[in-house]
């Protein structure tokens, strides 16, 4: 049957209803299972052995003395992952950030593994590895590495991306560029120009649960991972490719989640643990500490920016211009080019320009973290936009509305925009109370947009109906923050039936078509479109049978509300047949009733959020606190709102405690001075306030219900609109995140003398 | 290294283990007993996922050791709930949607919990100080507030 994903407008009975989820009685109760809560027979405990240099060549390594400890099973080193990547380059690099083959390039980088009998004896075996390093000079900054006498990462990279392929290698892996007009003659047009330059630190997701894994690899070549992942589908083929397995013999299981924000999309401890138990023979669990975390996995990009913007007396801008530099740890990444595309798209400009360049440093290899790229890119670009609504002498809000982007709108990164929530949000802010309520001394409001682009992808759902009439939904996307409640209410809704009859599951990937992972907010877009597909397929089969039951044609059967209603005045006698009707009878009207649904879900509506901030600095200690604090977020329909609210409230702390005091500290040395939740401070109860939320719903017309996604915009305007709020609050424009108590002493101090 | 043996009572049965004298709490708790409710986050006592009461005291599990339990009364989420009859705070979490990812819950329905039975009628303040200890990165903390402000509602009335 041909799917049509295109909006329709229905009412709804169990969307937009905010009921209790699936999974949530086993997490109230300390029942579910996250990754490190699961054994097996025979499990040895792996641990990993991690390079204190930040840079440094891998002259030998001696495990012998290692491998003679009694209770050490395996261990194992580089050599133990042979290179079976054919050329992919970037699976070299994930072979390469999992297990260090000729240099280790960042303090953190695994150089060898074992696996033994106990915690205990593991880290005994580890002290017991001697490994010889010629320790190489480093850099760590994102400017001081994009600079042509920074040490060398990797002397094979020459910047793609130019006119010509540069006659030196350097630490800048990629150029990339978009925009439209001519920005030499809108500046021209200009009265008045902005032109600053600003740099975030970088941060990590703060997931509470480490990563976490269970391998077991069996002599006849068929293994078992069970692992805490945003896409266990995706860790099947990374981690198939690496250990040469065939991805249908490894079957990969989701645990529950403990939190991922993009950190949990990439492979770093699994090809381990599948080596260590393909070495020992036996299943091991690979727990990461939290110090490790923070070491060897992938925080997002360090960011330098530079951006300008014109516009003229009236408030239109007429051009606007951004150089964007991102670190992407020691191997290439796409990070600048997405915080290119992003920078503006939240306006309708005639003239701009963006320019990516991808900086390759000696920190862990960045990964994504919610709407990667794109808070540095709005923190940059928002807080010139207010700087410039002030020299105009416009209001921040109005002067927005001025140059929001709308339907029609060729974005700043290509497209042309479909129906877009910017506006709307803006209009939602610019008559929030929260937007009139009195401040006091040293408070100071901000407020700021975000953009992101949302992704849809490779989905496949199964949907089974038991004899009873009750219904097992099957998924591929992993459930991070509610998704299987969203799903069960879209199979209530087009099946007819009551929400409680439905049970959602996130299906391993041996019972399952592949299905990319949870990231791009698609978990709930993609996989809704996926479930009301396959409910409509099993739907074609309810009424099928039904008209067997009957003995009419089955043209005359149709569906509503849970029911099959023969249509015609020459059926009047016969009473509606419910889903639990048609289901008892299956065994013997043909069998099992199911809907399986296979689809690339296209059309992800783009998403746009605006925020409000109130905060209060303290002149004395330059301490910053939120002390109000507004989301409004378009969700195209918002399925399950209570797990939309909390969307919105999550990216909103995590962008509180990026804007004020989360970042990673390196030594001279190159090592990471805070690698743990004391030093690294993220967002505690008591620094926070409510955070109030607003959803506004412009249906994406690519969706039958007219689902956004909704996880990861509201990380997008929090940095702006703090940076905003602190800077009206003490009158100096904040050009550095986070904006840590001494940053605006010395912001201040710097005012003051002049 | 010879383990210490320990008679301790958990969740109001008694309990008998051998441990390591370096063993946590938490290692014994998850690893020997298999109560792996109470996670571990960090291990070092920042994020409160692994929190436990001990003779009426809120504790970090992963700071206390295995051979500390002995002769104590130990309350882990496991025990919270009574049979079916889930606890207030366990069903205002629920109810309020104040989980998200769920691996810091355990940690903070404990913690709720102790706050609860020494302070019956916090202010939102006093909820956001008690809780300080328990690192959420899901919900901003705002519907965790809340269901503990209904929570300790419910159980006055009570």
């Amino acid at each position: 049957m041909n799917f049509d994903p295109r909006f329709s407008g229905r009412q709804f009975a169990s969307v937009g209803t905010r009921p209790i989820r699936p999974d949530g009685i086993d997490k109230v109760t300390g029942r579910a299972r996250y990754g490190a809560d699961f054994n097996m027979a025979g499990q040895l405990v792996g641990r990993v052995l991690r390079s204190p240099h930040a840079h440094a060549v891998i002259k030998s390594i001696d495990t012998s003395k290692a491998e003679k400890l009694a209770g050490v099973k395996a261990v194992i080193t580089a050599k133990d992952l042979p290179d079976l990547t054919d050329g992919d380059a970037a699976m070299y690099d994930i072979l390469d950030n999992c297990m260090a083959r000729k240099k280790a390039l960042y303090d953190g980088h695994a150089v060898a593994a074992v696996a033994a009998i106990d915690a205990r004896i593991a880290r005994q075996a580890l002290k017991l590895i001697e490994v010889e390093y010629e320790v190489l000079p480093h850099v760590t900054d994102v400017d001081e590495a994009a600079h042509h006498h920074a040490p060398l990462i990797n002397d094979q990279v020459f910047t793609e991306g130019l006119e010509e392929k540069p006659a030196k290698p350097s630490n800048i892996t990629k150029r990339t560029q978009f925009g439209h007009g001519d920005v030499h003659k809108g500046f021209a047009e200009a009265d008045f120009v902005v032109e600053r330059s600003f740099k975030t630190e970088q941060t990590h997701q703060g997931y509470i649960e480490p990563h976490a894994c269970v391998a077991s690899v069996n002599a006849d070549g068929t293994a078992d991972l069970w692992v805490c992942t945003q896409g266990h589908f995706v860790y099947r083929q990374h981690c198939a490719q690496l250990l040469g397995l065939e991805a249908s013999k490894l079957r990969v299981t989701s645990s529950e989640i403990g939190g991922g924000f993009g950190g949990k999309t990439h492979v770093w401890a699994e090809p381990v643990a599948l080596a260590l138990s393909r070495k020992a023979g036996r299943p091991v669990k690979l727990v990461m500490t939290r110090d490790e975390v923070f070491r060897a996995s992938g925080p997002t990009s360090a960011t330098s920016i530079d951006v300008k913007i014109g516009a003229r007396k009236d408030g239109t801008i007429t051009a606007a211009e951004a150089t964007l530099r991102y670190s992407s740890g020691p191997y290439a990444g796409s990070w600048a080019e997405i915080g290119a595309m992003t920078a503006f798209a939240c306006y309708k400009l005639e003239n701009v320009k963006t320019v990516g360049y991808e900086v390759l440093v000696n920190r862990p290899k960045t990964a994504a973290y919610r709407a990667p790229s794109a808070p540095m890119a709005a923190f940059a670009v928002e807080s010139a936009v207010d700087e410039l609504a002030k020299e105009i002498g416009m209001d921040a809000v109005d002067f927005r509305i001025k140059n929001a982007a709308q339907e029609g709108t060729r974005a700043s990164y290509g497209p042309v925009y479909g129906p877009i929530g910017i506006g709307p949000t803006l209009e939602a802010v610019k008559h929030h109370p929260h937007m009139k309520a009195p401040l006091k001394e040293n408070q100071g409001r901000g407020m700021a947009c975000g953009f992101w682009f949302n992704f849809g992808g490779q989905t496949c759902t199964d949907l089974n109906i038991g004899m009873d009439g009750s219904v097992s939904l099957a998924v591929g996307t992993v459930d991070v923050g509610g998704s299987r409640a969203s799903l069960s209410l879209v199979a209530a809704e087009e099946l007819g039936i009551d929400y409680s009859h439905v049970k959602a599951i996130v299906a391993d990937t041996s019972s399952l078509g592949y299905n990319d992972m949870t990231d791009g907010s698609r978990g709930t877009f993609s996989s809704s479109m996926a479930t009301i597909s396959a409910a409509r397929n099993a739907i074609k089969i309810l009424r099928e049978r039904a008209a067997q039951m009957w003995d009419v044609p089955v043209d005359d059967v149709h569906w509503e509300k849970g029911h099959a209603i023969a249509k015609g005045e020459k059926y009047g006698n016969l009473s509606p047949l419910s889903l639990k009707d048609i289901a008892a009878k299956s065994g013997t009207t043909g069998g099992p009733i199911a809907g399986h649904s296979e689809l690339v879900a296209d059309g992800a509506g783009v998403s746009f959020a605006t925020h409000i901030c109130d905060v209060e600095v303290d002149p004395e200690t330059g301490s910053t606190r939120v002390i109000r604090y507004t989301v409004v977020q378009d969700a195209g329909k918002a399925v399950h709102p209570t797990y939309v609210e909390g969307q919105y409230q999550g990216g909103a702390a995590q962008g509180i405690g990026w804007a004020l005091n989360e970042e990673y500290i390196y030594g001279k040395d190159g090592r990471l001075q805070n690698a743990g939740f004391l030093d690294y401070r993220i967002p505690v109860c008591s620094d926070l306030p409510m955070i109030d939320t607003q959803i506004l719903e412009i249906p994406n017309p690519n969706h039958p219900y007219g689902v956004r996604g909704v996880g990861e915009t509201s990380i997008v305007p929090p940095l702006a609109a703090i940076a905003n709020a602190v800077s009206n609050a003490v009158g100096v424009r904040m050009t550095h995140i986070p904006m840590s108590p001494p940053r605006i002493l010395a912001a201040l101090d710097a005012e003051r003398e002049g | 290294m010879a383990g210490v043996a320990v008679s301790t009572t958990i969740n109001g049965d008694a309990v008998e283990y051998l441990c390591q004298p370096d063993e946590t709490l938490l290692e014994v708790l998850r690893d020997r007993l298999g109560l792996t409710g109470a996670k571990e986050g960090c291990g070092t006592g920042d994020c409160g996922a692994c929190s436990v009461i001990v003779d009426g005291r809120l504790v970090c599990s992963c700071l206390v050791l295995g051979a500390e339990a002995e002769g104590r009364k130990v309350e882990t989420i496991e025990g919270m709930a009574h049979g079916d009859q889930l606890h207030p705070l366990q069903q205002k979490f629920l109810e309020h949607a104040a989980l998200q990812c769920g691996v810091c819950t355990p940690g903070f329905l404990i913690a709720a919990k102790d706050l609860l039975e020494k302070n019956p009628s916090p202010t939102e303040e006093e909820i956001r100080f008690g809780l300080a200890g328990n690192l959420c990165r899901c919900t901003g903390y705002d519907k965790i507030v809340r269901a503990v402000q209904d929570a300790a509602n419910v159980m006055k009335g009570a």
